[in-house]
């Protein structure tokens, strides 16, 4: 190992620090707010109401746990596959110190009330610009290794790597295009329905671009390596990518059925959606099939069970995601807690399970060392799995409940329920998502203190061996 | 892997080019060319553009996260026109940059709230909204009616929106609020598009006298929708506040059908009508109710 590779990690440890650091913020702010939901005196003052908060956990969390893990990650598994140390070390130093900052700004930004109102796009102007110069030091980083790669064949991974850089960017900028009018206020270059119809564009493929194909880098590259197993089937992989990302940019209508969006979008949105699933079970197929050649693993590897879960639930999310496009269940379930439960299903028992599985895997590989305690890791794997479950499960009914009842009229064609009556009956499971959020949070903290620990463990050995 | 010796995979310029062509094709199809066809500019006849005080009260609706609980399109479904209005119309919003469809009804549909409620009601809501619905999770907003707007910033909005205003409608700005703003723009939602109640009640069929009479059980009912839906206009005895004192319009003696007909249509801009969200034996009781405040 020569000293260059030992530089590049403590930027990759540095990035996985500050996410771990914007998670613990972003959910400590999930817990408040799913409190205010059910308790409006929980709302304190201007800066800590729920409108803000909201805003703030999305993007906290979003931006600051699930892209910098993979600004982290993706260093790493590039370094890896590149055979080759970083090309502009100090660069990415620079990336990781700007990208904190960023986050502060942006933070405050939120905190003050600086919003476009654009789902996951929420960030004014100024800060758009930041996020944009963060991305492009991201990928001359990550594309520079790439050019100057060591290994002639790019792995799977690197796809994945590679398809989010370019995606993303055109996404963002995109939508985010608007005129400033002053430091803390813009408007939308795209207005009405067409705003609506690029916003939701980019909404859904932000998602399906930061947490649905950067996570799938890092699970084809983890989990071949935490289990010594290879991947199943290569040509699986590459059927798999290109209709994955070819299908996923026609999908965001079905963010908009029953909008005053066009028709003829709305269809075309939901047909693609449903496409979907095929694409994104390609690669559930593949990780079952890669883990089928000794299911021993789950047993004696303790990541195994992270990995399998984790894209269970990615098969779960693709096949429940494209049922909810169809107009007549989005007729039901759209507008209410259903949504919340699908998208944490999604963020808790995919994108966070494998994100944690991954650096689990990393940090002592970087260390040559073996995790703190898998004992914890155990723990921390069940806490997450239960306060998920129980998270998503209590909204899907809530959901369905609340938009039975909104639907529901009386013998003489009147609504059967007040909007107050809808909303009173979701107390009870709002008060049991606090809880499963509790658990979650709690199992997080396990993780936590797992990775610092291992880090303490490997800096220690570190120290021995000079 | 021999035979990927030369394929794309080892490749990193064809592999990023072809990605990028990939992504690229559904964007081009559902969203950059259909921006090209007027079918996604459309514009309401009686669309006008914002005033400067209605814009900064959007400004403020984008900045406090509102978009995050209340959605404002309604759905072409019977249940969302019965509660909320008439279906939005595409032409609505060609002055909102962005829109604000939102994606989560934790509190109610506003894009048929202009003129359902009285400036009065808004500006005690917002102060307050568990007095209106003492359920209510809807935080309470007591610093907007403390903080003054800023003409300054607002004048350079109207500029990048390209709307339209006087020299005397800014100057007026300096002395209002955040929650004057706030009102003026929650009043002008919806109001290019004529109010159309999906349930009108028509005076002539109502019947003269009230089928559900002056039972305990009745007056009972009645007392809890008056609690649950018109305690916050007219006070939780019925004493009035924004509306009228039940108890002396109870008082003065009216029609059992001219109650019936008011609290089931309402006054345009005063009081919302109940046709579609109360059933007529549940209206019936709210006027047993109201007859029981006689004595």
């Amino acid at each position: 190992m020569n000293n260059e590779f030992h530089y590049d990690y403590k930027t990759v440890q540095g990035f996985v620090l500050s996410a771990i650091f914007w998670g613990v913020i972003g959910l400590v702010i999930g817990l408040l707010i799913s409190a205010q939901l059910w308790d409006a005196n929980l709302n304190f003052g201007e800066y800590f109401s729920y409108g803000r908060l909201r805003t703030l956990h999305t993007n906290v969390l979003a931006y600051g746990l699930g892209i910098g893990a993979e600004f982290g990650l993706f260093y790493y598994i590039v370094m890896r596959l590149t055979k080759r140390p970083l090309v502009l070390p100090k660069l990415a130093r620079f990336h990781l110190w700007l990208f904190n900052a960023g986050m502060v700004l942006a933070t405050l930004s939120l905190f003050i009330g600086m919003n476009q109102s654009l789902e996951y796009a929420e960030f004014e102007w100024p800060i758009d610009i930041a996020i944009v110069i963060l991305w492009v030091l991201f990928a001359i980083n990550v594309l520079g290794n790439v050019f100057t790669r060591k290994e002639k064949n790019m792995y799977v991974s690197l796809w994945y790597v590679i398809a989010t850089i370019i995606t993303v960017a055109i996404l963002y900028i995109v939508n985010n295009l608007a005129i400033p009018s002053t430091l803390f206020k813009s408007y939308s270059v795209f207005a009405g329905v067409n705003s609506a119809n690029v916003e939701w564009w980019y909404g859904h493929n932000a998602v399906g671009f930061l947490f649905t194909t950067p996570i799938l880098a890092m699970f084809y590259y983890f989990l071949p390596k935490s289990t010594g197993l290879p991947i199943y089937s290569h040509r699986l992989s590459i059927i798999s990518f290109w209709s994955l990302i070819f299908a996923y940019l026609w999908t965001g209508a079905h963010h908009l059925v029953y909008t005053p969006l066009p028709d003829w979008i709305q269809t075309l949105g939901i047909a693609f959606t449903l496409f979907l699933i095929a694409p994104s079970w390609g690669s559930v197929v593949n990780g079952y099939f890669t883990v089928d050649r000794d299911w021993s693993k789950m047993r004696t590897q303790y990541l195994t069970k992270f990995f399998i879960v984790g894209i269970t639930f990615y098969g779960l999310q693709t096949i429940q995601g494209p049922s909810q496009g169809i107009r007549v269940i989005s007729s039901l379930i759209h507008y209410t807690d259903w949504v919340p439960g699908h998208v944490h299903m999604g963020t808790m028992g995919w994108v966070t399970m494998v994100i944690c599985a991954s650096v689990y895997y990393m940090i002592p590989a970087m260390y040559k060392t073996t995790i703190y305690s898998e004992k914890i890791a155990n723990t921390h794997f069940w806490l997450v799995l239960v306060g998920q479950l129980m998270f998503s499960i209590t909204m899907w009914i809530t959901g369905i409940q609340q938009g039975a009842m909104l639907k529901m009229t009386a013998a003489d064609g009147t609504l059967q329920y007040t909007f107050m009556e809808t909303l009173v009956r979701n107390y009870p499971y709002w008060q049991m998502r606090t809880v499963a959020g509790i658990i979650f949070v709690v199992g997080m903290l396990f993780f936590v203190y797992n990775v610092l620990m291992t880090i303490k463990k490997g800096n220690d050995l570190a120290k021995q061996a000079a | 892997m021999s035979n990927h010796e030369n394929s794309i995979y080892s490749k990193a310029l064809v592999f990023s080019v072809l990605a990028a062509v990939t992504v690229l094709i559904g964007t081009i199809v559902t969203v950059f060319l259909p921006m090209f066809t007027s079918g996604m500019h459309p514009k309401t006849e009686n669309l006008t553009t914002y005033t400067a005080l209605q814009l900064a009260g959007k400004d403020i609706y984008m900045s406090e996260g509102c978009v995050n609980c209340h959605t404002q399109t309604v759905r072409p479904l019977k249940a969302d026109v019965l509660r909320y209005g008439d279906f939005s119309k595409a032409g609505e919003f060609a002055y909102d940059r962005p829109f604000l469809w939102g994606s989560k009804r934790t509190g109610p549909d506003l894009a048929r709230i202009g003129g359902k409620y009285p400036d009065e009601w808004h500006i005690q809501h917002f102060e307050n909204p568990q007095a209106f619905y003492p359920k209510s999770n809807m935080p309470k907003y007591p610093w907007l009616k403390t903080k003054k707007l800023n003409p300054a910033d607002i004048k350079a909005h109207m500029d990048t929106n390209g709307f339209p205003y006087t020299e005397e409608e800014m100057a007026a700005l300096a002395d209002q609020t955040q929650l004057d703003a706030l009102v003026a723009y929650m009043q002008v939602i919806g109001a290019s598009v004529a109010k159309k109640e999906a349930i009108v009640v028509d005076p002539a069929n109502v019947e003269q006298a009230n089928p559900m009479g002056s039972s305990p059980e009745a007056v009972a009912m009645g007392q809890a929708i008056f609690k649950a839906e018109c305690a916050g206009c007219h006070g939780q005895n019925a004493e009035g506040n924004i509306g009228a004192s039940i108890v002396d319009y109870a008082q003065a003696g009216n029609a059992d059908a001219d109650t019936y007909v008011t609290v089931a249509n309402g006054f345009e801009g005063a009081m919302p009508s109940y046709a579609a969200k109360l059933s007529k034996d549940k209206i019936w009781s709210v006027v047993s109710y109201i007859n029981s405040l006689k004595q």
